[in-house]
């Protein structure tokens, strides 16, 4: 591992001291986020799975009923009784936070389902009441897969984020400031070392020139 | 909390119509380009998009490019017929992407 291009000085050892310990504890800190991240994200994408699998379901079989619909009356008079739609699905949208990352955070108000149909009863077949019912059923859990889906996404991307953060101190930085102090500690030693033996030398040839 | 994000749903006409009932605003497009601008002009003021698979399929690195933020969600969807997987395959990917294997499906 290549060591930082720094002088071998007691100042940048102590500097080299302090980013090291700053490095550990960060790194430290980012394995604890990742580890509780993606506790979160099995937990989320299990229930975005089990909700994908029954609106996939659940889907087919509504639009089947509005194909029969369809296929038995006219394009333009399911075009018109659908048109005016008489409920609306309200949704409040903010945001929360799931360690550092602001997902979306949906809360769902549905219209009463007794004033479902925006249609007489005569104008339009059966079909299509079952399939506006069975829709309108689902769209409760259309909105909170979108929910659990877009937040499964947005951790995903910050998991492997913080992985390369991770990564990225634990084989790089801390590896290279090890190296680093230590090549100034064995540096400052060797001048130790040096200096000594020049003062012994000195020493020893005052001392033959007295004798 | 903003008060009604708004709900939008793009597909083929066939898959479309029927969210018109239940009061969703419903857009048709019929090739990727088509479905691409809508996304683009829909992206500020829906606070759910739900896109059917086929559409979403061809217009895929829109859909990257929409992640990263928390509005609006882009929800592919199954439409009329049968789906193709695609919203299978991002969980399968988002898998991948955090953990490192596709644990989940085996």
């Amino acid at each position: 591992m290549a060591r930082l291009a720094v002088n071998p000085t007691r100042m940048e050892l102590r500097r080299l001291k302090t980013r090291l310990a700053t490095a550990t504890r960060g790194h430290k800190l980012l394995k604890d986020k990742s580890d509780e991240m993606v506790r979160r994200f099995m937990e989320l994408i299990r229930i975005n799975k089990s909700l994908r699998e029954e609106i996939e379901g659940e889907m087919a079989g509504a639009l089947r009923s509005f194909m029969l619909a369809r296929a038995v009356s006219r394009a333009e008079d399911i075009e018109q009784v659908l048109s005016m739609p008489k409920t609306e699905v309200t949704i409040e949208t903010g945001t929360k936070n799931i360690m550092g990352v602001d997902v979306p955070d949906v809360k769902i108000t549905m219209p009463a389902p007794e004033d479902l149909l925006p249609y007489a009863l005569q104008s339009a077949p059966s079909d299509l009441d079952t399939a506006v019912v069975k829709l309108s059923g689902l769209m409760e859990k259309l909105l909170r897969l979108a929910e659990v889906e877009k937040t499964c996404n947005m951790l995903a991307d910050e998991i492997e984020k913080n992985r390369r953060r991770v990564n990225a101190l634990e084989y790089v930085m801390i590896p290279q400031l090890n190296e680093t102090i230590k090549y100034i500690l064995m540096k400052l030693d060797e001048n130790e070392r040096g200096n000594l033996i020049r003062l012994m030398k000195v020493k020893s040839m005052m001392e033959s020139s007295e004798s | 909390m903003i008060k009604n994000g708004k709900i939008a749903v793009i597909g083929d006409k066939d898959s479309v119509l029927a969210f018109k009932a239940v009061g969703v605003e419903t857009y048709i497009a019929t090739s990727a380009f088509q479905a691409n601008d809508l996304l683009h002009k829909l992206k500020d003021d829906c606070a759910v998009i739900f896109i059917t698979e086929a559409l979403a399929e061809q217009i895929s690195d829109t859909l990257d490019k929409i992640k990263s933020y928390a509005y609006p969600a882009v929800i592919p969807l199954p439409g009329s017929g049968s789906g193709n997987g695609f919203g299978m395959r991002g969980l399968h990917r988002d898998v991948e992407k955090a953990i490192g294997a596709d644990i989940l499906f085996d």
